[in-house]
């Protein structure tokens, strides 16, 4: 009877074991199936300093084991006096150089891979992009391509894109664990670091650094497509047509609506709209553009994308992200008055190229 | 005076001896209390964020008193819990173990407790009106720019508490330069009393720092200055800096005093003495003064560029190898000895391969560029609770089974000691252990919700669960004080049978002066060369004679008092100027109170010759 529930414990705690290394998250979120070169340094370097202090581990748990089973003082030891021994002088030298020889194995490959990361000598000849944390939400302006976003930041696959970047409020930290490690968002300095997706697809980001009490719903994507379609992207975001009407009644309502409330005080329907000028001041855009607002992966970067979850959010933002800076700055709504805005919304859909391309 | 006078007094009587106490045992024992207060309020605060935590976008509690609740844990934990409760061991215990009747400066001594006390109360006072919501690193501008009071009562509650500490501090350093018995040489000093040293010396270095970060935000805050405001030509940066610099060495101030408990608990209970004490002494300098050189660590996101990171990378992996060293040097103290388990040993035998783990992903964090993905996250929260928790927390445990029979005269109940350690031993694993996990599967850390369908849910109930294990044991362990303190098993000097140090030549409870006549000690571990040959006790240093002992005051209650009128003046003046009254009459109370104390000779009391006689030993 006790054999047999001694081998179940060892099978329970087996199962228990695997099932945690088999949980390494979910793809294009967690850290741990890198997508991007970043990602990829990062976790080459997890790898290797797991190895060697795993290695660590087990040398001092195995003398830990064998003190503990062969010196535990037995019936009939309890006057048994041991012998004191002050030290080892080979000993202490030998747990003294090893460790400065792992350390130092170690410490190679980090500098590297630090110098690695923060080169940006060819910045000027690739995709930078200039990005602004705000309270709850991401900012993304295009370099010299007079092209705006917020929330997703389209990039092509296989190339280093730039990102320099700049909070208007507090410090938030800008992470993609499946592509890059994180680098934080100052108020008064512009942070540079470079991005590299390998494959397609949309990748979550989130914010790293507690920027108040929405912080855990400040998630945006990347969304990594092929290099034709990016151009593809960035032509039809250059192009967007300011002037066509919405689709149906409804929606030319909502455009009216839109108007009429004063949400263009905050939110440009326009891609190439003023753009954002480095340093401490928050000037602007004071809410996140929404040019292709109906290809959004997410509604307010946590919700699902459709209209029902549009509509609360319009309705009561703060419901969804307390502390928002949309809540008050416009006239109450009624439900159909959402709802008319919500279609104007959704119609905006400059673009072929949408999440859906990278394979969402 | 005694102890036989003491038991017969009323109520009131002893209030005010308590509330009057120079002592450094009693004074050890109220800051046990008040840490162990504290403690059990920071776990309640744990154990809320663990509820909240428990399913996805869960609705227990709302955001902003999720970011309150952080907070104030760890706010509470480190400043309030962990600290004193070491301040506490190491105020009753090094005294004892260097052979000293009490601290150089009793009078500070006790007033560093006050503030401590009423720095913590004053803090928690804010849950009344709002508590701190920027985390217990405060970073500005969140700080700056969070509305209410709440930050208001961190920067007074910790200024106050952090200046009981800076006190406490200078205290030690000048105690055991000062006061050991004759024949005590710096070598021949128990460990616990060295790293009693050299923690306090990092106190009176690093603490100043945190000082001066505060002093800066308040001015901020509450006074218009700009120090950390980018749009008016700060730099929010500034606050890391000076927050760093201190916080590093607060975690080796966390840590070192620990790691002097293990250094007398694995000697005792395995019969052997030390191996390569002057190793260990050495690590610790070392680990110290590397924990000054390491505090960018923390800043590697920061965007302080490749060659501060590279540098700070490699000056933090260069501290896993003096603490590499202590690890082998207890390991080889068991090895070859006559090892005896009980609860205290449990404790200590468990921090071993716990904060070895604690270390090497110390060592993983060092490495900057994978540091981008831990920085911030779970892996962060899984790392440093099992350096502080299974490390700082264990040892504190460790120490209180050691020595309690020391402090109050009666053993803890060891059936309820080993429940409790098994419970919390589980549960901290379980909680903690997928943490790691969690921060690299991309669950950033002050996460008042995690979304569904991230591939979250069970390690956060999992680590849930492992957090009401926690709890059970605490509670257990609470249980046990209750039960030994009514039916406890009383316990003879040199309680383990095995000690080796001063403290276990003396009666347990110890008399309020300590020592009869203050001992000869012939060399490392006094009491044990004793016995070796022979001897039941301490060769004395002296002949019994009249013993002068400091006087109760209860100045430092009142001063203490009036700074804290004066910080919650500062607290409120921002809104209302009539609460200058509170800021000016605050300070008067403390100033008369120095006054009082400077112009009033107080030349203590001596206890004479016959009435030593008396009482024996």
């Amino acid at each position: 009877m006790r054999g047999w529930m001694g081998k179940t414990k060892v099978f329970f705690v087996f199962l228990l074991l695997a099932s945690f290394l088999a949980g390494c998250g979910i793809e294009n979120l967690t850290a741990l199936e890198p997508k991007g070169y970043g990602a990829e340094k990062s976790m080459d370097l997890i790898i290797l300093t797991t190895l060697i202090m795993t290695g660590v581990f087990i040398v001092v748990m195995v003398i830990y084991v064998i003190t503990l089973v062969r010196f535990r003082r037995k019936k009939g030891q309890e006057d048994y006096v041991p012998k004191q021994v002050e030290g080892n002088h080979k000993l202490e030298v030998i747990w003294t150089v090893i460790p400065i020889i792992l350390v130092l194995v170690i410490a190679v490959p980090t500098v590297l891979a630090t110098f690695d990361l923060s080169d940006d000598s060819k910045a000027d000849e690739l995709i930078n992009v200039n990005v602004k944390g705000n309270q709850y939400w991401w900012h993304f302006e295009y370099a010299g391509e007079e092209i705006q976003t917020s929330q997703d930041l389209y990039i092509p696959t296989g190339e280093r894109v730039y990102l320099h970047m700049l909070s208007s409020d507090v410090i938030h930290s800008f992470w993609v664990p499946s592509i890059s490690g994180k680098m934080d968002v100052n108020a008064e300095n512009v942070n540079t670091m470079y991005i590299e997706a390998y494959d397609e697809g949309v990748y979550w980001g989130k914010c790293a650094e507690l920027c108040g009490p929405s912080h855990s719903l400040m998630d945006f994507k990347v969304i990594a497509v092929s290099p034709d379609e990016y151009d593809e992207w960035v032509n039809d975001m250059q192009n967007v047509d300011t002037d066509a009407e919405p689709e149906n009644a409804v929606a030319q309502e909502g455009q009216e609506l839109f108007e009429a409330n004063n949400c263009m005080n905050c939110h440009a329907t326009d891609s190439a709209a003023s753009g954002i000028e480095a340093g401490p001041q928050n000037n602007g855009p004071f809410g996140p553009n929404l040019t292709n607002f109906g290809d959004r992966s997410r509604v307010a970067g946590i919700l699902e994308h459709n209209k029902e979850n549009l509509v609360d959010w319009i309705m009561d933002p703060e419901s969804i992200k307390p502390g928002n800076k949309m809540t008050g700055q416009y006239p109450e709504l009624s439900q159909d008055e959402a709802e008319s805005i919500a279609e104007y919304l959704l119609q905006l859909k400059p673009s072929e190229i949408t999440p859906e391309s990278a394979g969402d | 005076m005694g102890m036989t006078s003491a038991q017969k007094r009323g109520f009131g009587a002893t209030l005010w001896d308590w509330l009057t106490t120079v002592d450094h045992k009693k004074i050890g024992i109220l800051y046990l209390a008040g840490g162990g207060f504290f403690f059990l309020l920071g776990g309640l605060e744990a154990v809320i964020i663990r509820i909240q935590l428990m399913s996805p976008e869960n609705n227990f509690i709302s955001a902003g008193l999720y970011n309150e609740m952080i907070t104030m844990h760890g706010t509470t934990m480190i400043f309030l819990a962990a600290m004193p409760i070491l301040l506490g061991l190491m105020n009753f215990i090094m005294p004892l173990q260097i052979g000293a009747r009490d601290v150089a400066f009793p009078f500070l001594n006790s007033l560093g407790f006050w503030l401590f006390l009423f720095g913590g109360v004053l803090l928690n006072l804010s849950w009344f009106t709002g508590a701190p919501d920027a985390g217990w690193t405060n970073y500005a501008p969140l700080s700056i720019q969070s509305p209410g009071h709440g930050i208001d009562f961190y920067i007074m509650g910790l200024q106050l508490s952090g200046a009981g500490t800076l006190m406490g501090g200078i205290n030690f350093i000048v105690t055991i330069v000062l006061m050991r018995a004759p024949g005590m040489t710096y070598m021949r000093m128990p460990l616990f009393t060295w790293t009693t040293f050299v923690a306090s010396i990092l106190i009176l270095f690093a603490f100043p720092a945190l000082t001066v970060g505060l002093f800066l935000m308040m001015f901020d805050r509450m006074f218009g200055s700009a120090f950390f405001d980018a749009a008016l030509g700060g730099n929010a940066v500034i606050w890391q800096h000076l927050f760093w610099i201190f916080g590093h060495p607060e975690v080796y101030i966390l840590i070192l005093p620990v790691f002097g408990v293990f250094s007398e608990v694995f000697p005792t209970f395995a019969k052997k003495r030390l191996f390569g004490y002057t190793a260990m002494v050495f690590a610790t300098f070392l680990i110290a003064f590397l924990g000054f050189m390491v505090w960018a660590h923390h800043m590697f996101t920061v965007g302080l560029g490749p060659v501060a990171n590279s540098i700070f990378a490699v000056a933090t992996m260069a501290i896993a190898v003096p603490t590499g060293i202590k690890i082998f040097n207890w390991l080889f103290t068991l090895w070859g000895g006559s090892i005896k388990i009980n609860t205290a040993m449990l404790w200590s035998l468990a921090f071993i391969p716990s904060f070895t783990i604690g270390g090497m992903t110390g060592v993983m964090l060092a490495s900057a560029v994978a540091d981008y993905q831990y920085h911030d996250s779970y892996f962060v929260i899984g790392h440093f609770h099992y350096v502080i928790v299974g490390g700082t927390v264990f040892g504190i445990l460790a120490g209180l089974h050691y020595w309690w029979p020391k402090m109050f005269g009666k053993y803890l109940h060891e059936g309820l000691g080993q429940i409790s350690f098994w419970t919390f031993f589980v549960g901290f694993h379980l909680t903690f252990f997928i943490q790691h996990f969690l921060g690299l599967m991309g669950m950033p850390r002050r996460y008042w919700v995690f979304l569904e369908n991230q591939g979250l849910d069970t390690g956060n109930l999992i680590s849930s669960i492992g957090a009401f294990f926690m709890s059970f044991g605490v509670i257990v362990f609470l249980i046990n004080i209750i039960y030994t303190t009514i039916k406890g098993k009383k316990a003879p000097r040199d309680a383990w049978g095995s000690g080796r140090t001063l403290e276990w030549t003396i009666s347990s409870p110890p008399v309020h002066y300590n020592f009869k006549q203050l001992p000869l000690v012939r060399g490392l571990d006094p009491l044990w060369i004793e016995k070796t040959e022979g001897n039941e006790k301490m060769t004395p240093a002296e002949p019994v004679d009249e013993i002068h002992m400091p006087n109760g005051s209860i100045l430092p209650l009142i001063m203490t008092i009036g700074f804290t009128i004066a910080s919650y003046g500062f607290i409120y003046q921002t809104g209302n100027k009539y609460w200058l009254i509170a800021v000016y009459s605050g300070i008067a109370i403390a100033l008369i109170c120095m006054l009082t104390r400077s112009l009033k000779d107080d030349h203590g009391h001596h206890i004479s010759k016959e009435e030593l006689e008396r009482v024996g030993d």
